[in-house]
C-alpha cells in the first residue's frame, strides 16, 4: 500500500506534525492484553461491585428484570454498529423502530409527539426546561425540592450559565409538593414549574392542581417521570406541557449508572421548539411508506448556533432496549409489572412501618418509600451489607431536614425473604414507631 | 475491468409493518413470578391516581418480537455488512469482546449509589481508563461525566467560561473555524457565548493573520478540531497556541478526529488546554443507530478546579470513592457519573491494543485514507493537495457538470454495497465528499470502494440518469423528506 502511493515509510505520513511533537515513545497504558485476559480482567473487576448482593435501592436507576431477547436482539450488527438514520435508505430499520418508540412513549405519557431520545433523565429535564424558556420568552423557572437532587444539579449547570433564575418549591407533610410554597415560587417571569411524578421519594404528584397553579400564572408545566414502570399503573401527567422521562426501567441495564435514556415528550404544537432527533412517515418514489429523520431545520448541523441545542448524538441503542421491553409487556403486561412493584413495596412499607417511621403516609406512592429510624442510615446500611444486602439510599446528603432517613425501593424482583430479613436488620425506633395508615391514603387522593 | 455493482443485493426483502399492526387482544410475550406478598387493591392505594387504560400498546408474542426486529434489521447497513467510510465518524470495527465484558454480571448491575466498599471494581475500571485517556491526551485531568460529544463540548465551554470567571476576566466570545462541526457553534450559543467565525487559508488550515487580528482579550477560547474537518493537522498549532495564551484565551480541541493521533502526538503537548473525546469514535463503542456516545473532557491542571462534581478521588486507606466537595466546580452536568457502559468497552479496547496496538491503529487510519486519497485523485476533484492524516475531503466539482452532485454520487454508493461518506460537509467544500475509511479496513474492502467510486465517476459521464434515480436495490427509494417536514407524521395512530 506504501508503495501504491508512493512512499518509503509510515513515518512519511505524519510528516506534516511538526517534529518537536511527535511522541517518540510508547503510550504508558497497560500492555497489549489477549481477549481471555481482559475478560478475567472485568470478571475481577465484577467481583469487587457488589455481584450477587440484594439491593433496596432506586432513586432514579431501577432494577427491573430484562427479558433476554432484549440483548439478543440490540446484539445484532445491523443495529449494534449502524451510525445515525441519516441515509434513510439503507437504515429503515432504526428509522422504523424509533417510530414505534416515539408512538409508545405516546400511548404511555399521554402527549402528542415524542422525540427519539435524550442522553438521560436529568439532561432531558434541563432541556425541556430550556424549551419551556424558548416558547414563554420568560426566564426564571420554579423547581420542586422533591426533584431528583441530581436532576436539579444538572438543571443549575445549565441554568446559571444562561442566566435563567431558579426558585425552589418545597414539600408538604405528605411528601407531594406543597402548593402554598409553589405559589410564593412562582413570579410573572416564571417560564416553568418542574416537578417529578412519582417525586423522589415515590410519592405520586397531585399533577392537576399542580398544572392549575402554573397555568393560571401562564407558566408551563414540566414533569420529570424517573420511574418508567410507573406508567403501567399511574395516571400519567396529561395535564403537562412538557414530559422529560428517564426510561432505563424500561430494560436498560443499571450499568453504575449509564448509559440511560431520556424522552422528551409534548404537544404537537410545540414541537418546534423540542429539542432532539425525530423520525417522521413519508413515502418513496413508488409510494411506499418510509421513515426518515425529520424537522432537522432544529438541529445543530443545519442550524448551527441557532438550532434549539446542540444534542447530536443521542441514545439511539439503549431506546431499541426500551422499545423492545415496552413490545414485550405491552398494554397488559405493563399494568401487571407495575401492580407487583405497588404490592410489593406496600407490604415492605408496611413492614418497615412496624417498628420505624415511614414517612409521607397520605398521600399515594408508587415503589419507594421513606424510612427515618433513631439510627444513622449509613450504620444500618453498613450492618445490612455484612448480609449481602443494599439497603435504602440515605437521604442527609440531600435532605438534611429528614434527619437519620432512607429511600427504600421494591420492584417485581424484590422477594418478600428479602424485605423480611431487612426489616428484622433494621432496628426498632422506639419513640418513632407508629402504626401505618395506609388505609388513609385513598380518601387523600382525592 | 467493469465488473458492475459487485457488492450490489437485494435484501431479503419481508414485509413487515408496524408493529402495532400485528397486535391483538390477548397475545403475550410476558410472564411474571407469582406474587410473593399480597395482592393489593390499585384503586384504594391511588384513588384517582389510578390509571386504567394503556391506550394502543401493543400485544404480540415473543416469535412475532424476534421476526419483527430481526426483519426491521436487515434493511440497516452497519459496520458489521461492510465499509462504512463516513467522515468524522470514524466508524471502526466494534470489538465483541467489548460487548461481552460490559455485560458480566456485577458491571452491568452495578447500582450508582451502591456503597463505595462495594462499588470498587467499577470505580477502578474509571480509574484504570481515566489514566489511559489522560496519558493518550497528553493533558493532567479528566471527566467523565458528559455522555457524547456535544455533551463534552458544552462542559468544556462550562470550564471555559469558569477559569476565566475566576480570573476576574470574564470573556464573550468564541472563535470557530469555518470548518467546523455544526456542535461548536451551537454550544457556544448554548452556553452564552457569542460565536466568532475563523476564515480558513487556501491550504484549508486556520488563517493564522485573521486569527492574530481577530484574537483579542474578549475572546474566552478557540474551538478547534485537528486535524480539521478537511482531514488536515493544523501544521502550524503551536503558533495558534501562542497567540491565544499571548492574550490569555484557550485552546479548545475537538477531539473527534483523535483517531489520527493517538500513540503518535499529544494535544497536551501541542498546546491544547482542554478537548473532549469521543469514546464511540476513537474507542471502538458501538454507534448503536446514533448513541449512546460518551464525551469525556480532558484538561491542563489550570482548570482542574472546575471540573465537573463528584470527582474520582483515592482516600487515606487506599480505597477509590467520589469528591463531592468541589467549591469552584461548574456544577453536574448529568446524573451519576457517565455513560459508565461505555467506559468499560473503551477500556477493553485500550486493553485489547497497548502502547503498540493504539500506535499501529493510528498509522493504519492515516495510510488507508491515504491509500484511497491516491486512488481516488483525478477521477474526483481534490480541492485541497495538502496532507491528508486519517480523512480526505474531495469535491463534486466535476461531476456536477453533468448535473449529479454529491448526495447523488452517495446514493449510488449504496448500490455497490457501501454506506455512502459524509456529504455536503465540511461547509467550506461546496459539494463535498468526506471519506474516513478508519483502521479496520483491509485493501480488499478498500479496492472494492475505490473501484465502486471510480465506476460511478464513469457512469456520470455515460448515464447520469441511473446515477440521479439511485439507489435501485434498497428496499425503499428516495424518500419524500419535505413532505415529511411540512405534514409531520410523527407517531402511529389506529385508523379510525
Amino acid at each position: 500500500m506504501l508503495k501504491a502511493i508512493g512512499l518509503r515509510s509510515v513515518d512519511e505520513l505524519f510528516e506534516p506534525i511538526p517534529a518537536e511533537y511527535r511522541l517518540s515513545r510508547d503510550l504508558k497504558v497497560p500492555r497489549q492484553m489477549a481477549e481471555s485476559e481482559i475478560v478475567d480482567y472485568f470478571r475481577q473487576r465484577s467481583r469487587e461491585n457488589g455481584e450477587g448482593y440484594i439491593s433496596f435501592l432506586g432513586a432514579g436507576a431501577y432494577s427491573h428484570y430484562r427479558p433476554v431477547i432484549i440483548d439478543s436482539l440490540i446484539s445484532r450488527g445491523e443495529f449494534l454498529t449502524a451510525y445515525t438514520p441519516y441515509q434513510a435508505e439503507i437504515s429503515q430499520g432504526t428509522l422504523q423502530s424509533i417510530f414505534e418508540f416515539q408512538t409508545m412513549i405516546c400511548e404511555l405519557t399521554g402527549m402528542e409527539v415524542a422525540n427519539a431520545s435524550m442522553y438521560d433523565g436529568s439532561t432531558a429535564a434541563a432541556e425541556a426546561v430550556m424549551m419551556a424558556v424558548r416558547l414563554t420568552g420568560r426566564r426564571s423557572v420554579a423547581v420542586a425540592r422533591s426533584l431528583h437532587p441530581e436532576y436539579r444539579e444538572v438543571l443549575a449547570t445549565y441554568a446559571t450559565h444562561q442566566g435563567m433564575p431558579l426558585s425552589i418549591a418545597g414539600f408538604a407533610e405528605n411528601g407531594r409538593l406543597n402548593l402554598a410554597d409553589l405559589e410564593k415560587s412562582i413570579t410573572p417571569e416564571t417560564a416553568c414549574v418542574l416537578i417529578q411524578s412519582p417525586n423522589f421519594f415515590g410519592t405520586i404528584e397531585d399533577v392537576a392542581a399542580i398544572a392549575e397553579i402554573a397555568h393560571r400564572h401562564g407558566a408551563m408545566l414540566v414533569v420529570s417521570i424517573a420511574e418508567a414502570v410507573s406508567l403501567g399503573i399511574v395516571e400519567p401527567p396529561r395535564a403537562a406541557d412538557v414530559i422529560a422521562m428517564e426510561a432505563q426501567s424500561f430494560g436498560v441495564p443499571l450499568g453504575f449508572g449509564g448509559p440511560y435514556c431520556g424522552v422528551i415528550a409534548t404537544r404537537e404544537k410545540f414541537v418546534r421548539q423540542m429539542p432532539g432527533r425525530l423520525v417522521g412517515q413519508t413515502i418513496d418514489k413508488q409510494g411506499r411508506r418510509g421513515f426518515v429523520l425529520t424537522l432537522a431545520t432544529r438541529e445543530q448541523h443545519i442550524r448551527r448556533e441557532k438550532a434549539t441545542s446542540n444534542i447530536c448524538t443521542n441514545q439511539a441503542l439503549v431506546a431499541l432496549m426500551v422499545n423492545i421491553f415496552m413490545t414485550v409487556y405491552g398494554k397488559v403486561g405493563l399494568r401487571e409489572l407495575a401492580k407487583q412493584n405497588l404490592a410489593k413495596t406496600a407490604y415492605a412499607a408496611g413492614e418497615f412501618a412496624k417498628h420505624n417511621r415511614v414517612l409521607f403516609a397520605g398521600a399515594p406512592r408508587f415503589n419507594e418509600f421513606v424510612v427515618q429510624t433513631s439510627e444513622d442510615s449509613s450504620a444500618i446500611n453498613n450492618r445490612l451489607l455484612g448480609h449481602e444486602i443494599v439497603g435504602g439510599l440515605p437521604l442527609k446528603r440531600f435532605y438534611p431536614e429528614l434527619g437519620n432517613a432512607a429511600l427504600w425501593c421494591c420492584t417485581e424482583l424484590t422477594t418478600r425473604t428479602a424485605i423480611d430479613t431487612a426489616a428484622a436488620l433494621v432496628p426498632h425506633s422506639e419513640g418513632l414507631a407508629q402504626p401505618a395508615n395506609d388505609e388513609n391514603v385513598a380518601e387523600v387522593a382525592r | 475491468m467493469n465488473h458492475g455493482p459487485r457488492k450490489a443485493t437485494r435484501h431479503v426483502n419481508q414485509n413487515e409493518g408496524l408493529i402495532f399492526e400485528k397486535s391483538s387482544d390477548g397475545k403475550a410475550a410476558w410472564k411474571l413470578a407469582p406474587l410473593d406478598v399480597p395482592e393489593v387493591d390499585a384503586a384504594k392505594l391511588l384513588g384517582s391516581s389510578e390509571r386504567k387504560d394503556l391506550g394502543n400498546m401493543p400485544e404480540v408474542s415473543e416469535i412475532e418480537i424476534i421476526r419483527h426486529f430481526t426483519r426491521l434489521s436487515t434493511w440497516n447497513y452497519a459496520i458489521d455488512l461492510g465499509m462504512y467510510p463516513l467522515g468524522s465518524c470514524t466508524m471502526k470495527y466494534n470489538p465483541r469482546v467489548n460487548e461481552a465484558v460490559a455485560r458480566v454480571e456485577g458491571i452491568a448491575n452495578g447500582h450508582p449509589y451502591q456503597p463505595e466498599k462495594i462499588s470498587q471494581g467499577a470505580l477502578q475500571i474509571l480509574k484504570t481508563l481515566s489514566e489511559c485517556l489522560i496519558e493518550i491526551t497528553g493533558m493532567d485531568a479528566i471527566t467523565m461525566q458528559p455522555a457524547a460529544g456535544a455533551h463534552g463540548e458544552m462542559t468544556g465551554l462550562l470550564m471555559v467560561r469558569a477559569y476565566h470567571h475566576a480570573q476576574g476576566r470574564p470573556r464573550k466570545k468564541i472563535l470557530i473555524p469555518d470548518s467546523a462541526h455544526g456542535t461548536n457553534p451551537a454550544t457556544a450559543a448554548m452556553v452564552d457565548y457569542a460565536v466568532e467565525n475563523l476564515k480558513s487559508d487556501s491550504s484549508g488550515m486556520v488563517d493564522i493573520a485573521a486569527l492574530e487580528a481577530q484574537m483579542n482579550e474578549d475572546v474566552a477560547a478557540l474551538m478547534l478540531t485537528n486535524p480539521n474537518t478537511l482531514g488536515i493537522f493544523e501544521q502550524q498549532i503551536h503558533k495558534i497556541a501562542d497567540i491565544l495564551h499571548a492574550k490569555g484565551g484557550l485552546l479548545y480541541m475537538d477531539g473527534a478526529n483523535m483517531n489520527a493521533l493517538v500513540g503518535k502526538v499529544r494535544p497536551g503537548d501541542f498546546g491544547v488546554d482542554l478537548m473532549h473525546l469521543n469514546l464511540h469514535k476513537t474507542f471502538s463503542t458501538p454507534h448503536g443507530g446514533g448513541g449512546p456516545g460518551s464525551g469525556p473532557v480532558a484538561i491542563k491542571k489550570k482548570l482542574e478546579p472546575f471540573l465537573p462534581a463528584p470527582v474520582l478521588a483515592t482516600r487515606a486507606d487506599g480505597t477509590l470513592g467520589f469528591e463531592y466537595h468541589r467549591p469552584q466546580s461548574v456544577g453536574r452536568v448529568r446524573a451519576f457519573y457517565g455513560n459508565f457502559g461505555m467506559f468499560v468497552r473503551a477500556l477493553a479496547y485500550i486493553q485489547a491494543n497497548g502502547p503498540d496496538g493504539l500506535r499501529q491503529t493510528t498509522e493504519d487510519a492515516v495510510l488507508n485514507a491515504n491509500y484511497i486519497r491516491s486512488g481516488l485523485e483525478g477521477t474526483y476533484d481534490l480541492p485541497y493537495s495538502t496532507p491528508t492524516m486519517h480523512e480526505v475531503v474531495f469535491s463534486d466539482k466535476l461531476q456536477v457538470k453533468k448535473g449529479v452532485r454529491t448526495m447523488d454520487i452517495a446514493k449510488r454508493l449504496i448500490d455497490y454495497g457501501f454506506h455512502p461518506y459524509t456529504t455536503a460537509f465540511p461547509l467550506i467544500v461546496p459539494g463535498a465528499l468526506m471519506i474516513e475509511p478508519t483502521e479496520s479496513e483491509s485493501k480488499e474492502e478498500m479496492d472494492l470502494f475505490v473501484e465502486a467510486m471510480k465506476s460511478i465517476a464513469e457512469e456520470v459521464e455515460e448515464d447520469p440518469q441511473t446515477v440521479l434515480d439511485a439507489p435501485h436495490s434498497t428496499r425503499v427509494s428516495r424518500l419524500d423528506e419535505t413532505a415529511a417536514a411540512r405534514k409531520p407524521v410523527l407517531r402511529w395512530k389506529p385508523a379510525v
